[in-house]
């Protein structure tokens, strides 16, 4: 979730965006002929040449790990004797180890959770700050700045944050005579404040996503609205919101892919407790191959969790697209 | 992005005239000041507090807005008795070699499929794109396998740089953009280079790296905060905690070390990212338009 700006993808970029790159519309690929030359041959082996760091590097540590990783996840391995085949015997021990359940409710809390604090929040701020005539640079600086703070940082000042007897949170609620409250201490608060965090860590690279796009409302549906005698709230949910749709929606799935990845925090803040209640999917993994050393059940566990996630985003895309069409 | 050119936003010149309104606009303004200071800035200014004073402050008066003695002898302290000199370093070579593989990989990749465009090259481009939809983490046991053990070569590279370095460059979003980037760039300007005389690796050398920039220095901003953010994966890979770089190094040393120690070696973690993202704000937010789609 907190590197979330890097992972999304999938847009087309905005090539004015880019400064001094050439701003006339881009021609279809296809009808841009290759190079025509009397050594075409010598092109494609020089081609060939310009390509080999990109398939030696992703091949390695793309290519050859995704496929490893399915192979892995149906063999038995403890890295000293060769793998064995165990077909599915992977997946039934993982089926039948409890704590899959457990971590599984808690993963998905964490994308809801995540996604009910952390989804509405950013579009409030780019709206409320893409209205303000002044300090508009310092608004954003201020808003990106806990994204420049790397994620570990961040977690190690929010444990601090969150300590019950000296943490900054509960003195602050004391001071107002609320609290104390238990915060990553209890089964029922450790999740939410884990959330909490999350969110302060990555809502600010998505603001300035939203940021960008608000510019591009053009004012005349403003004015058009307002000849029709529109409020603000109403030009706010007739007019802002129904221009954001596309980037909402895409970020709505980058957001529920980057929280199914959570990571850092469980790892760092809580180490999965109190009693299991932050074991995310992500920690199960972690903690099958590299504390207990089987590899076979992390591998099976990485492949059902990259399946799911592409069932989601494939239903997702296609309920959306028909949205879009409607 | 900038305040000057855009034109208005949803609340127009009559909304603004009217007094409900300036005072709402103006009510919402303070407030929003007044958060994002205390969520931007607060936990930075408290790491900074927290560097300098006593652990004491810590524990007995944590509301105090100034240390109770500043202790200047704590980043000292923190930089010989934890080392963190040494995992700054660290840090910043895995960050430096991940940043060379990374523009290395992105620029001949990018160059070769748009501009050579060699034979079954689109078959290779939609293998790379096809990495972005696999989340990288899940793959994180075989990549460790494979570090461990290189599959043709043989051999590990495991608990070196390389460990870190070369899996940095098997990252796809930086093709895709360098090579939008080349694509937009006039395709007579080859033919021309073509015409006279120059082979690829010149128009690569003289033509296209110089035009390419701005979007070189999106690259390099991308790659260095994220190398820099980065922690499962150097954590799994370099396993000796001699060569481990501060994010990983952090956690473990919050369990045993001084904690105003620790804090202090939180804020050498922070800095550096912290004046990449100051000085090169307009980079980094232009970085993340190209990610941003038109709605």
């Amino acid at each position: 979730m907190t590197t979330l700006h890097r992972h999304d993808v999938s847009g087309r970029p905005a090539t004015e965006a880019a400064g001094r790159a050439p701003r006339r519309p881009l021609p279809p690929l296809r009808s841009l002929a290759p190079l025509r030359s009397p050594r075409r041959r010598g092109i494609g082996a020089t081609g060939w040449a310009f390509l080999l760091p990109t398939i030696l590097v992703f091949g390695y540590f793309a290519w050859w790990p995704i496929a490893r990783s399915v192979v892995l996840s149906f063999q038995s391995t403890n890295l000293v004797d060769p793998p064995e085949w165990v077909g599915l015997s992977n997946f039934v021990h993982l089926f039948q180890d409890p704590l899959l359940w457990t971590t599984v409710r808690n993963t998905v809390w964490f994308v809801l959770l995540a996604l009910v604090l952390g989804f509405p929040l950013p579009v409030l701020l780019a709206v409320v700050m893409s209205e303000l005539r002044r300090f508009g640079g310092l608004f954003r600086v201020l808003v990106y700045l806990p994204v420049a703070v790397p994620p570990v940082v961040a977690v190690l000042m929010w444990k601090w944050f969150y300590d019950p007897d000296f943490g900054l949170f509960n003195q602050v609620l004391g001071l107002v005579g609320l609290g104390p409250l238990p915060w990553l201490q209890d089964t029922a608060t450790a999740m939410p404040s884990l959330v909490l965090e999350a969110t302060w860590a990555a809502a600010g690279s998505t603001v300035l996503i939203y940021l960008a796009a608000l510019t591009s409302v053009p004012s005349e549906l403003y004015e058009a609205a307002e000849i029709d005698g529109a409020s603000i709230w109403r030009k706010f949910w007739h007019v802002t919101l129904p221009h954001l749709r596309g980037v909402l929606l895409i970020m709505l799935l980058l957001q529920i892919i980057g929280t199914f990845r959570v990571f850092t925090e469980p790892f760092v803040l809580t180490d999965g407790g109190p009693e299991d209640s932050t074991v995310t999917i992500l920690l199960l993994i972690y903690r099958y191959a590299f504390v207990h050393g089987d590899y076979g059940m992390a591998a099976a566990l990485g492949v059902l969790l990259a399946a799911a996630l592409g069932v989601v985003s494939g239903v997702y895309l296609r309920v959306t697209r028909r949205w879009s069409n409607a | 992005m900038n305040d000057d050119d855009r034109g208005r936003g949803l609340v127009s010149d009559v909304d603004r005239r009217r007094v409900g309104v300036r005072w709402s606009l103006r009510l919402t303004q303070g407030t929003l000041l007044l958060a994002t200071l205390l969520a931007g800035l607060g936990p930075i200014l408290w790491t900074a507090k927290g560097a300098l004073s006593p652990t004491q402050d810590l524990l007995r008066e944590p509301l105090r807005l100034w240390p109770s003695s500043v202790q200047w002898q704590n980043l000292s302290a923190a930089w010989s008795e934890l080392q963190i000199g040494r995992y700054l370093l660290n840090t910043v070579v895995l960050v430096g070699g991940s940043w060379a593989v990374q523009l290395l990989v992105a620029a001949t990749g990018a160059f070769a499929l748009s501009v050579l465009r060699p034979r079954y090259g689109r078959v290779v481009y939609g293998a790379i794109l096809a990495t972005l939809f696999v989340p990288g983490t899940v793959s994180l046991v075989a990549l460790y396998l494979t570090v461990l053990d290189l599959p043709i070569t043989g051999g590990s590279i495991a608990d070196t740089p390389w460990a870190v370095w070369l899996p940095a460059g098997a990252h796809a979003f930086n093709v895709l953009i360098m090579k939008q980037f080349f694509d937009a760039l006039p395709r007579e300007l080859y033919q021309a280079a073509q015409v006279d005389g120059a082979g690829p690796v010149r128009l690569f050398w003289q033509i296209v790296m110089p035009m390419s920039r701005p979007i070189l220095a999106v690259v390099s901003l991308l790659a260095v905060m994220d190398a820099w953010k980065d922690f499962l994966w150097p954590m799994v890979a370099i396993s000796d905690t001699e060569a481990q770089p501060l994010a990983v190094a952090l956690p473990r040393l919050a369990e045993t070390a001084e904690q105003n120690q620790v804090i202090a070696g939180m804020l050498v973690a922070i800095i550096p990212p912290l004046l990449l993202f100051l000085v090169f704000q307009r980079h980094i937010v232009r970085g993340i338009g190209f990610t941003g789609l038109k709605g």
